[in-house]
């Protein structure tokens, strides 16, 4: 019989092996649905794991892609290493969408021209207030009326949601749009700059790059990213060393939020260039997947943000070229995180078999 | 008259989804486990109750084939967080997000397939009433049945010695285990039985409130039905009390729409999400309140013999 032994210590080495088990348990389930669809299982995982690094254009897309990823779950580390559960980073996300991107569209409207480095900079701040905004509003809540925060943070993302459509079908829309709801395309000013010219990879790679160095620093060089985490691991400790752990709460809200709120900057400013309904992608779902398949580690979230970003491209590439449904990319980040969880056990507990015989006694 | 008589028959029928899922949610609650996974229950479970009676055309497949998907979803949250220790907020956050992928993919097929309006149940004479008849007496036998759940699990909680023994793990997971009380198998049985109350809820959303299937056809009420068991301060009446007025607030956006108000369709579409988050701070307000009326181990784990 098998049983559950507890480890004296947690297995640093099971932390890092268990993301790679779970992803290989995703790729034999992954197998198994293909075949039921009647398609090859291994020409569908090439297509999922291979195929979006075949060409220049393929890698650009995943890059492209995983940068909000991991800029939003740098921030989510943060909150749950603070054991603040933060899960609206949609609605943060597109905050920053309507922040940055409104901001743009303000100056484009009103002819205001500005030279790229002032207008662009003004764009992504912009989007880092509008995250930092939606987020204190469940940071307010939380401290001052104990709400919790899981429901509200949701909730909020379907307000957005709203918020967004409310705009692009309202008082934002393009008035010579023949009646789409979208918004005037943005002044190219406001634009970011390609980091490889005749590519659309922008340098919001750059930006993602940076912002994971500094939140390594923040986590693990400065006293502030200690009390936080104190306050997640051991609320009674950090209380009696005397960390607020209100302030802690508003530090972690305002990160994540933040953070969400720049990836939805970069993402207009880089990639939308207008806004529209589909916008919301569920990018900040899934930089949740991201957030604990890399560890709650700046590193770790960098691969795991390439690896979700990957299957996100390779569900396009199977939709496009095999016929297969793009709700699969959601069957597998989900089936991804619900195994990684599960092998998570493997980290504070070790499988011993035992006798029956044994069991008797 | 007749338009408010409307309203209150839309007003229960769409609280009866929230109170079925709540009293589920309840359920989990009372015995210590927080289940966050209730809006990829209900999608599941929506799109199975759907594919169930477009292919057999029957209520009530429908409604055990929703109960059997949430089930065996919540069978699996229990394993993994009653046993292999899993956080039980990541988990209940991977449930749902499986949950909304998964019923993405399996009612690719049943987009823009309608079923038949279902056939309102008259309770023989008190229908015909002007107005009451129409307004609480013509529904589906789901919103009777919601009623009747909710009274069954009243008595079951607090009259019965099954619901003691629940109460009690849910308050005191090591004295329940130390009186004998398998405690482990008692969590595993109530997460179970909410998520079967979910599958019913979802079920019903898909079969008889939409009635059709589109992707996130919940919209947040798994959600919305977990700040419910907040708002109702665990106690079973106050969830349905709760549901009807959160029935209310939803169509409450399209009363106001009829009435000619220029207001935009977004904006009041935000406001069933808009009063959750009021009525989640108002509740909870008070943090000893709230400690007082909350399952005392809800959200922690238990391993006995340590």
């Amino acid at each position: 019989m098998l049983r559950l032994e507890a480890r004296p210590q947690p297995s640093k080495l099971m932390s890092l092996l268990s993301p790679v088990l779970a992803l290989a348990l995703t790729a034999i389930l992954a197998s198994i649905l293909f075949a039921a669809l009647g398609k090859d299982p291994v020409r569908g995982l090439a297509m999922f794991f291979v195929e979006p690094f075949s060409n220049l254009r393929q890698i650009t897309a995943v890059l492209l892609k995983a940068v909000p990823l991991i800029v939003i779950a740098l921030g989510l580390a943060v909150c749950y290493r603070s054991n603040v559960w933060n899960i609206g980073a949609e609605g943060q996300f597109l905050f920053g969408v309507l922040a940055g991107g409104g901001f743009a569209l303000w100056l484009t409207t009103h002819g205001i021209q500005l030279p790229q480095a002032v207008a662009l900079p003004l764009v992504l701040v912009a989007s880092v207030l509008g995250g930092m905004a939606w987020a204190a509003i469940t940071a307010v809540l939380r401290d001052r009326f104990n709400a919790n925060e899981i429901l509200v943070s949701l909730m909020l993302v379907y307000v957005a949601q709203q918020f967004v459509n409310y705009l692009v079908f309202g008082p934002w829309k393009d008035p010579a749009g023949f009646n789409f709801p979208q918004t005037k395309n943005f002044d190219p000013s406001t634009w970011l700059p390609l980091l490889v010219p005749g590519t659309r990879l922008n340098i919001g790679v750059l930006i993602a790059l940076v912002l994971v160095a500094l939140t390594w620093v923040f986590m693990f060089r400065l006293f502030r990213g200690f009390q936080l985490q104190v306050g997640g691991l051991a609320p009674a400790a950090a209380r009696y060393a005397g960390f607020s752990s209100s302030s802690a709460l508003w530090t972690a809200m305002m990160i994540s939020g933040g953070l969400a709120g720049l990836a939805g900057g970069i993402e207009a400013a880089g990639t939308f260039r207008q806004i529209t309904p589909h916008v919301s992608t569920g990018l900040g779902f899934t930089a949740i997947i991201v957030c604990f398949v890399g560890r709650l580690h700046p590193v770790g979230i960098v691969f795991a943000g390439i690896l979700l970003s990957t299957m996100i491209i390779g569900g396009e590439l199977g939709q496009s070229r095999l016929g297969l449904p793009n709700a699969l990319t959601g069957v597998f980040q989900g089936l991804l995180l619900v195994l990684l969880l599960a092998c998570d056990t493997l980290i504070h507990y070790r499988v011993r078999v035992r006798s029956a015989l044994a069991d008797a006694r | 008259m007749d338009t408010l008589a409307l309203l209150i028959a839309a007003t229960l029928a769409s609280g009866t989804p929230l109170a079925i899922a709540g009293l589920g949610l309840l359920i989990n609650e009372k015995a210590g486990v927080l289940n966050l996974g209730a809006e990829g229950m209900m999608l599941v479970a929506a799109i199975a109750g759907f594919a169930a009676a477009f292919t057999t055309g029957s209520d009530i497949a429908a409604f055990v084939a929703g109960a059997a998907a949430g089930a065996l979803l919540a069978a699996a949250f229990g394993v993994l967080v009653i046993w292999l220790n899993t956080n039980q907020y990541a988990t209940g956050l991977a449930l749902s997000l499986f949950g909304y992928g998964f019923s993405a993919f399996v009612g690719v097929g049943y987009v823009g397939q309608k079923l038949s309006e279902r056939t309102a149940f008259e309770v023989p004479g008190l229908g015909q009433i002007p107005f009451i008849g129409p307004a609480l007496f013509r529904h589906h036998p789901m919103v009777y049945i919601a009623i009747g759940l909710i009274v069954v699990a009243m008595w079951f909680l607090y009259r019965s010695r099954a619901g003691l023994v629940l109460r009690a793990v849910g308050e005191s997971p090591e004295s329940a285990h130390a009186l004998g009380y398998k405690v482990r198998w008692i969590r595993l049985l109530a997460v179970v039985a909410g998520g079967a109350l979910c599958g019913m809820a979802g079920a019903f959303l898909s079969v008889v409130y939409a009635p059709l299937w589109v992707e996130g056809l919940v919209a947040g009420r798994g959600w919305i039905a977990l700040a419910l068991t907040t708002f109702a301060t665990w106690r079973p009446w106050r969830v349905l009390l709760g549901a009807y007025l959160f029935g209310g607030v939803t169509m409450a956006q399209f009363a106001l729409q009829g009435a000619g108000v220029n207001v935009s369709s977004q904006l009041l579409a935000m406001l069933p999400y808009l009063a959750t988050i009021v009525v989640l701070a108002v509740i909870s307000r008070n943090p000893t309140w709230i400690r007082l009326n909350m399952p005392a181990s809800l959200g922690k784990p238990f391993h006995p013999g340590t």
